[in-house]
Formats: structure tokens, C-alpha cells, sequence
């Protein structure tokens, strides 16, 4: 078998971190190749390669032997590369048809062939076995059709090798059958497959080979997966002890650092009620949109309380906006950290400064100067922040000192109370396990922490207590003894759910985060 | 420089002093890092020097005693109100209502002067209601979250057509004397305005710079949701933002009415445009977050200072506009190039 696609030697580096450092493999032709590791493991960064979206630092990619450095999406596309991405690259308000044809849309000086394209988005489609009408607003589709008209329009381009990005994270277990088939379809017609994905069982099921990535790092491939057990595979992933990461350490808890009754608003109808502890690690686990968010921006003050009471450390608060959240010693990392956490074009010192420097102001007005530098300086020490100066502009750091620093913000402040919204979220192990330290420093010093978390693993490794969200609702309670993986699924999923769709997401949760 | 604050620059130019104690036998590293560090620190002001000093050198009667003065003299109206604009722009947003207001607040002075004779009356009430303006204004903008283009745009109309009505689409000409003291009279050679121009560029400077206040503006034009979660009064900021605008652009129609020696409802048409290219052309970004008086002083130095010279050079008002469009896009583009370089 001759190589289609070849890696050769791929590195990149970001600012303050290495996300690709020598990777080398290839796939070829009618080979479903799987590209595997742990949030972070640089994947993506690979996949953007791949699809001309960035430019690796060294090494070079080779398609049917050539070299190739594409500068941009449209290069790698016309050298027949399409990556099918997790979120799916389609323009909302217009139609199939046009969709599979942007950019290259049939037409006679200028004026567009509307019943060329019809019946050309037609025969794409049908080579896929979807019947859906080719002027349907692409808004209308379900998840999975939107996938078929993505794939339609990489093979429209002409497109040979085609990369999965997870591709199977939003569609039923059905859904994910008829795509299985397509891509062995695909296969059988000799294209190069590239798939990546976090859940074994389907990659045990779909791929011919596979390619483990770690820290960035290529730890293996493995040639003919027919000879691999998922253990050896798992290994070669995690690559070491999980607990090692956590380093939980038990607690004294003191006094009710947090404490809440029948808190209610729009977005989470449900009265929600229980209590931290000083020094104390709460989890809030649930899948995605179980109401993890709502619950602590409600909290926070970003969202109107319609019903309820919060006492923070036995004496009743108000909270009505961050400001007050903040007088009152509660903190709040958000989820969504370039969004919602960092200004990414002013300095670190700024973004460590942001919120404290109004108590060390001179009159509530003027900069405190010598405050803002020996705080930020004492900061960055204390929380290993690997920053060339404080004042570095925010968005060259790496995600885990980004992160580190919103930590920061909130260590400047009195702090009684805080809550962590995926904190680890897209950073790497090194940093994941500082900020765990970080975690259970603040809670030896007597803060209460909750943490919202979709990482199982994580959940039952950092915190005391687990608390099972579903659907908006607190649906029970897990001590740290009693908590399971498989006890804080039973309480997550849906009631009613089919056995084979708890068992996917079981898969999901073990399979290796 | 857009990017680069002084501060950044010093450490830089710390580690560039180290980097030469390492390397004593090389001065290239030096010179040349140091010559970065100078040009992306001031590198709009050595483009202003470079055409001051052109100018200068070419244009007739550009470097005499009187054209200094009314060079100054006419920039001091956009120079007091780029000041107010740097806090709009660093804010994420922009005010295009102040053409309108300027003219608004001149109008508005002379007509309550020549209704009672009392200039001290007159000049307070003209800066509140364009101090009202600007309230009006943040208060759209921030409680009900109206984008600034259409909030600035709808005031932009309101006060040009309240201007018209309360003069009665004629200039008023003022009565009393002592209010032309403010326009024309000097200090030590210098004319009241340019004092006040220079006043406000201490003033907001400073206010960008040390003040909490500035720091929020600045984050607030970063990461609006951010600022918020970080417990920032971002919609009392922005408030404050834009009545501080207001005030300004009411203070200039003062200062241009007694300079004009009355109050004309048509003034300052494109007056916001002029003051958005200046701290453009300054280098200050218009997605917000970045900025600081530098900037301003530059741009508005930049564009008076070429204005100046095509009118001594009697360049036809028409072909004016072309040549500063076109400063406009190069000094824009000039600093992009100047940014790539900077990073790589």
C-alpha cells in the first residue's frame, strides 16, 4: 500500500505553548485512519493544518507525494482536502444547493443557472441517499442532514481526502449508523478517510488504523487495529496514572460558606437549594445542558433570581449583579474563557487587576500604581503564571495561564465563596493539575468551591461532594465515597433513556477524557 | 503602536539593554531594537514631525508667528473633542452625534445671551443640554442596548434640526462683547482655546491613564462581557462616557460661537467624521481596548498640520477632501504593516 497522505515531521507553536511538536504518519488510499488523545492532545491543531486554516511552524504535509503548504482553506480544497468540522461550515438562511455549490455556483455571465443547480445538488445528494429538496434553507435540517449536505459539498469539490471531526457528537445512534455507512461507502471508492474521535467503540468499529497523539506529542500508530485491544490503545493515550493528576487531599470543613434555598429564575424554573461548606469542593455534574451554567451565573448576579434566598457565610445577600456578587466575597470563573473571562488585548497585570484595584485605589478614583504592580507581580509568582512580563498582552498566553490568571483576579479579593465553570476546559495536563492545586489551596484556606465540570473523571477526582444536575434540577447528591462513575450517570441521564443510548454515553465518559 | 502601551515598551527596552550587556561587541542589536522600540512607541508623531518639518521647509509661509497661531487655533476644536472620542473608541464605540451638537450648543449660547444678556447663563446652559445630548445618548445606548451608530445618528439629526429651529436657520450674531474673550483673547501668545485644548489633553490623559475610570473604559472596549463578570460598571461607564462627550462638543460650539462672534446652526457638518479620522489616523483602534492621548495628539496634529499647509498652498477646497481621504487609508494601512512587523 502506497501512502496518499503523509505528515511529515509537523510541529507548531503558539506563543507560550507547543501544540504540535514532530508528528509523522500517513494514511492510504481506502483507509479510514483514526486520529485519537485527550482534549488537547493537538487534534485540531492538526486538522487546521491539514485544512490550510494555519501553517505549521516545521514539517510539511505531502497529498499523492507532492509537498503541499496551503496558505488557505481554498488551496487545500482544491488540492482535494475537505475537513468536516464539529461545527458544521454552513450558511444558515441559504439553501442546500447553494451551500454545496459556494463559491462555485453554476452560472452564465454571472446570471445564476437555478435548475442546473437543482438538479446537480440533487445527484450529490442522492449519491448519499438523502432526499431532501435542494432549495430547503439549510436552518430547516437536522443536525445529521446538515452533516450529509457537508459531506455533499466536499465531494461536489472533488474532494479525496476527507477529515471527520467528531463527527458523531450530535446524532442519534442511528444517525451515526447511515454516516458509518457512508463512510465506508467513501471508502470502498478508494477516498482517504481521516477520523477523529474520543469514543472507542465506534472507532474500533469504523477504522482500519490509528494514530495516537499526546501533549502534542506522536506516541504511536498502530498500522492494523484488528490487532489492538481498546487497553492497549487506552494506554497509549492517558499515557499515566489519572489519579496522579488529581492529587486530592481530604479537608477539614467548617462553618456554611454558601448557602442557598429555593433559587429559581427563567432559564431555570426549578427551585435549586443546598449548601458549601468552608473549604469544601462541590461538584455540579450533568451532561451538557443539564443547567450547570444557569445555576452559577444566577448566583453570580448575571441573571435575574426569581424566587429564592442565598445566605454566604450565615448572613442572608442580595445579589442583583456581578458587582454584588463580588462585595459580597462570591467569585465566578465563566466557562467560556475568551468570551466571557479575559480582555484579551490588555495587559496581564490588567486582567489580574481588573476587579480588586477599586479597593486600593486612591479615593476610589486614582490607579494605585505600586498596588497594581506588586499584586500582579506577587500573583504570577505565587500561581506559577508563565507569563515575560506583566505586561504581556493577555491573548499571547497560553490557555492554562489564561486561565490561571482569572484565578488571579479573584485570589486579589476577599474571597469566601467560588464558582468554577469548567475550569480546565482546552487547557493542557501541566496546567490542568496547577489549577487543581490552586483549587484545593483555596479551599485549606477556608473558601467554599464549586466546581461545574462535564468531566467525570475530574468531578470525582477533585471534589468531596458531587451534586447531579438533569435537566435544570438538582437530582441528587453524591459523597465522595459513594460517587461512582456509574452512580453520577444513573442520576444524569434521562429517565427513560434507551439502554444503548446510556450506554453511548457512558462510553462517552469513560471513554477517555 | 496601536498595540503597544509605554509601559510594555520599557520593559522591552530593559531587556534590550540587558541583551547589550550580554553582547558588548555587538551595538547592531541594540541600535536597531532601540530604533523599534522608538518607532513603535511614537511612531505617528515621527510621521507629524516629518511632515511639520516638510512643511516647513517647503510651503511658504507655513513656520511665521501667524500661521503657527491659526494653525493651532484650528485645531483646537477637533483637538477637544478627540478627547472625549478617545474614551468613545476605547469604549468599543463611537459618537457621530457631536457635529451636530457642536453647532447645537453655539446656537443655543447665543440665542439665551441675547434673550437675557447674561453670558454666564448662556454658556451654562448651552454645555448641560449638550451634556443632555450625551446622556440621552448613553443612556440609549447602554440601558437599551441600541448599537451607538443608530443611537449617535438619531441624535446626530435631533440636534442639527433643534440647532435650525432655535435660531430660525439663521446665524445669531451675539450682543455682548465679553463672550468673544473666550474665542479671541491670549495668554502669553497663545489663544484661550489652544489653553483649553491643551488642558484637555493633560486632563483625559491623565483620566485614561490613572484613573479607574480609564482602566474600565479600556476594559469594557476589550471584552464587554468580561468587564461585567469582573464586576465592572459597564453600563454606568458607558453613561459617564458618553455625557463626558457631550459636555466636550458642547464646550467646543462655545468656543467656536465666540470665535465666529455668533452662533450658526449649519457648523460642523462632518465634524465627527474629522474627529474619528484624527484619532484613526493616530493609530487608536476602532474595535476598542486599545488607545491613549499619544494617539490623539497625533492624529489631530497629523491632520491639521496637512489641512494647514494645502490651504496655504491654496489647494482647492474640493481636491482637499480627496488628499485627506486618502492620508485617512494610508496612515491606516501604514500602521496594519507596522503591526505585522511588529509581531513577527
Amino acid at each position: 500500500m502506497n501512502a496518499f497522505l503523509q505528515f511529515e515531521h509537523i510541529s507548531k507553536t503558539f506563543p507560550g505553548v507547543q501544540a504540535l511538536g514532530d508528528v509523522s504518519f500517513s494514511v492510504s488510499e481506502g483507509n479510514v485512519h483514526a486520529l485519537v488523545g485527550e482534549n488537547g492532545a493537538g487534534k485540531s491543531t492538526l486538522l487546521k493544518i491539514l485544512s490550510g486554516a494555519s501553517a505549521p511552524s516545521a514539517g510539511c504535509v505531502r497529498v499523492a507525494g507532492t509537498e503541499r503548504r496551503f496558505a488557505s482553506s481554498a488551496e487545500a480544497i482544491r488540492a482535494g482536502v475537505a475537513v468536516i468540522h464539529q461545527e458544521l461550515q454552513l450558511a444558515p438562511d441559504l439553501s442546500v444547493a447553494e451551500n454545496i455549490y459556494l463559491g462555485n455556483l453554476p452560472a452564465r455571465i454571472g446570471i445564476l443557472n437555478r435548475k442546473q443547480l437543482r438538479a446537480d445538488a440533487q445527484r450529490q445528494l442522492q449519491r448519499l441517499g438523502e432526499d431532501i429538496d435542494p432549495f430547503t434553507p439549510i436552518r430547516q435540517l437536522s443536525m445529521a442532514q446538515r452533516q450529509m449536505v457537508e459531506i455533499a459539498k466536499a465531494l461536489a469539490r472533488g474532494a479525496k481526502i476527507l477529515a471527520f471531526d467528531e463527527p458523531t457528537s450530535s446524532l442519534s445512534s442511528r444517525e451515526v449508523q447511515r454516516l458509518f455507512a457512508i463512510i465506508r461507502e467513501l471508502q470502498r471508492a478508494n477516498h482517504v478517510i481521516l477520523y477523529v474521535s474520543h469514543r472507542l467503540d465506534e472507532i474500533f468499529s469504523l477504522c482500519d488504523s490509528a494514530t495516537v497523539l499526546r501533549d502534542g506529542r506522536h506516541v504511536q500508530t498502530f498500522t492494523d487495529l484488528k490487532t489492538v485491544s481498546s487497553d492497549m490503545l487506552v494506554n497509549s493515550m492517558v499515557g499515566r496514572n489519572i489519579a496522579d493528576v488529581f492529587q486530592y487531599q481530604a479537608r477539614a470543613h467548617g462553618a456554611m460558606a454558601l448557602e442557598l434555598v429555593g433559587v429559581s429564575s427563567r432559564s431555570l424554573p426549578k427551585p435549586a437549594s443546598f449548601g458549601v461548606k468552608q473549604g469544601e469542593i462541590v461538584g455540579l455534574f450533568g451532561l451538557v445542558g443539564a443547567g450547570r451554567s444557569e445555576l452559577m451565573r444566577l448566583l453570580y448576579g448575571a441573571e435575574r433570581m426569581r424566587t429564592g434566598t442565598v445566605h454566604i457565610c450565615g448572613e442572608p445577600v442580595v445579589i442583583r449583579s456581578p458587582a454584588d456578587a463580588i462585595r459580597k466575597g462570591l467569585m465566578f470563573c465563566p466557562e467560556d474563557r475568551k468570551q466571557h473571562g479575559i480582555v484579551a488585548v490588555r495587559s496581564v497585570l490588567e486582567n489580574i487587576n481588573m476587579s480588586a484595584r477599586r479597593i486600593h485605589s486612591h479615593a476610589g478614583v486614582l490607579i494605585n500604581e505600586r498596588w497594581e504592580r506588586a499584586n500582579a507581580n506577587r500573583q504570577i509568582r505565587q500561581l506559577g503564571i508563565r507569563t515575560p512580563s506583566p505586561r504581556q498582552l493577555m491573548r499571547n498566553l497560553s490557555g492554562g495561564n489564561q486561565q490561571k490568571a482569572i484565578l488571579a483576579r479573584w485570589l486579589s479579593e476577599k474571597i469566601k465563596v467560588i464558582l468554577l465553570d469548567e475550569p480546565t476546559r482546552g487547557i493542557d495536563v501541566g496546567a490542568k493539575s496547577e489549577v487543581y492545586s490552586i483549587i484545593f489551596d483555596l479551599a485549606r484556606q477556608g473558601v467554599g468551591v464549586v466546581i461545574a465540570s462535564s468531566d467525570l473523571p475530574e468531578a470525582l477526582g477533585i471534589c468531596d461532594r458531587l451534586l447531579i444536575m438533569r435537566h435544570g434540577e438538582i437530582v441528587g447528591e453524591l459523597a465522595r465515597e459513594q460517587a461512582s462513575e456509574a452512580a453520577a450517570l444513573r442520576l444524569a441521564l434521562p429517565a427513560g433513556e434507551s439502554v444503548g443510548a446510556r450506554q453511548c454515553a457512558e462510553g462517552e465518559v469513560n471513554g477517555l477524557r | 503602536m496601536a498595540y503597544v502601551e509605554k509601559d510594555e515598551v520599557r520593559v522591552s527596552a530593559d531587556e534590550a539593554s540587558q541583551e547589550l550587556s550580554n553582547q558588548t561587541t555587538r551595538s547592531t542589536p541594540l541600535i536597531s531594537s532601540l530604533l523599534r522600540i522608538w518607532w513603535e512607541q511614537a511612531g505617528m508623531l515621527v510621521v507629524f514631525f516629518a511632515v511639520f518639518v516638510g512643511c516647513a521647509l517647503f510651503v511658504e509661509n507655513f513656520f511665521s508667528r501667524v500661521n503657527m497661531i491659526s494653525l493651532m487655533l484650528a485645531i483646537s476644536t477637533l483637538g477637544m473633542v478627540a478627547c472625549t472620542m478617545l474614551f468613545c473608541l476605547a469604549s468599543g464605540d463611537f459618537d457621530l452625534s457631536i457635529g451636530s451638537v457642536v453647532a447645537f450648543s453655539g446656537v443655543l449660547a447665543a440665542v439665551v445671551i441675547n434673550r437675557t444678556g447674561n453670558v454666564a447663563l448662556g454658556i451654562t446652559c448651552a454645555i448641560a443640554a449638550a451634556g443632555a445630548v450625551g446622556l440621552f445618548n448613553g443612556i440609549v445606548i447602554a440601558k437599551f442596548g441600541i448599537n451607538a451608530l443608530i443611537a449617535t445618528l438619531a441624535t446626530m439629526q435631533i440636534a442639527r434640526g433643534l440647532a435650525f429651529i432655535i435660531s430660525g436657520g439663521r446665524a445669531v450674531g451675539v450682543s455682548q462683547e465679553s463672550f468673544f474673550l473666550l474665542g479671541n483673547s491670549s495668554l502669553w501668545g497663545i489663544p484661550t482655546p489652544v489653553w483649553i485644548t491643551l488642558a484637555c489633553f493633560v486632563l483625559f490623559g491623565f483620566l485614561l491613564r490613572q484613573t479607574t475610570f480609564g482602566r474600565n473604559t479600556l476594559a469594557i472596549g476589550g471584552n464587554r462581557e468580561a468587564a461585567h463578570l469582573a464586576g465592572i460598571a459597564v453600563d454606568r461607564t458607558k453613561i459617564i462616557i458618553f455625557t463626558t462627550q457631550g459636555l466636550m462638543a458642547g464646550l467646543a460650539g462655545i468656543v467656536l460661537a465666540s470665535r465666529m462672534t455668533s452662533g450658526q446652526p449649519n457648523v460642523s457638518e462632518g465634524f465627527e467624521l474629522q474627529v474619528i479620522s484624527a484619532c484613526v489616523l493616530g493609530g487608536i483602534s476602532l474595535t476598542g481596548g486599545v488607545g491613549n492621548i499619544g494617539c490623539v495628539i497625533a492624529g489631530v496634529l497629523i491632520m491639521g498640520t496637512v489641512q494647514n499647509a494645502m490651504n496655504l498652498m491654496s489647494v482647492p477646497t474640493f481636491y482637499q477632501r480627496i488628499v485627506t481621504g486618502v492620508i485617512l487609508l494610508s496612515a491606516v494601512l501604514f500602521d496594519r504593516l507596522r503591526q505585522h512587523q511588529s509581531r513577527a
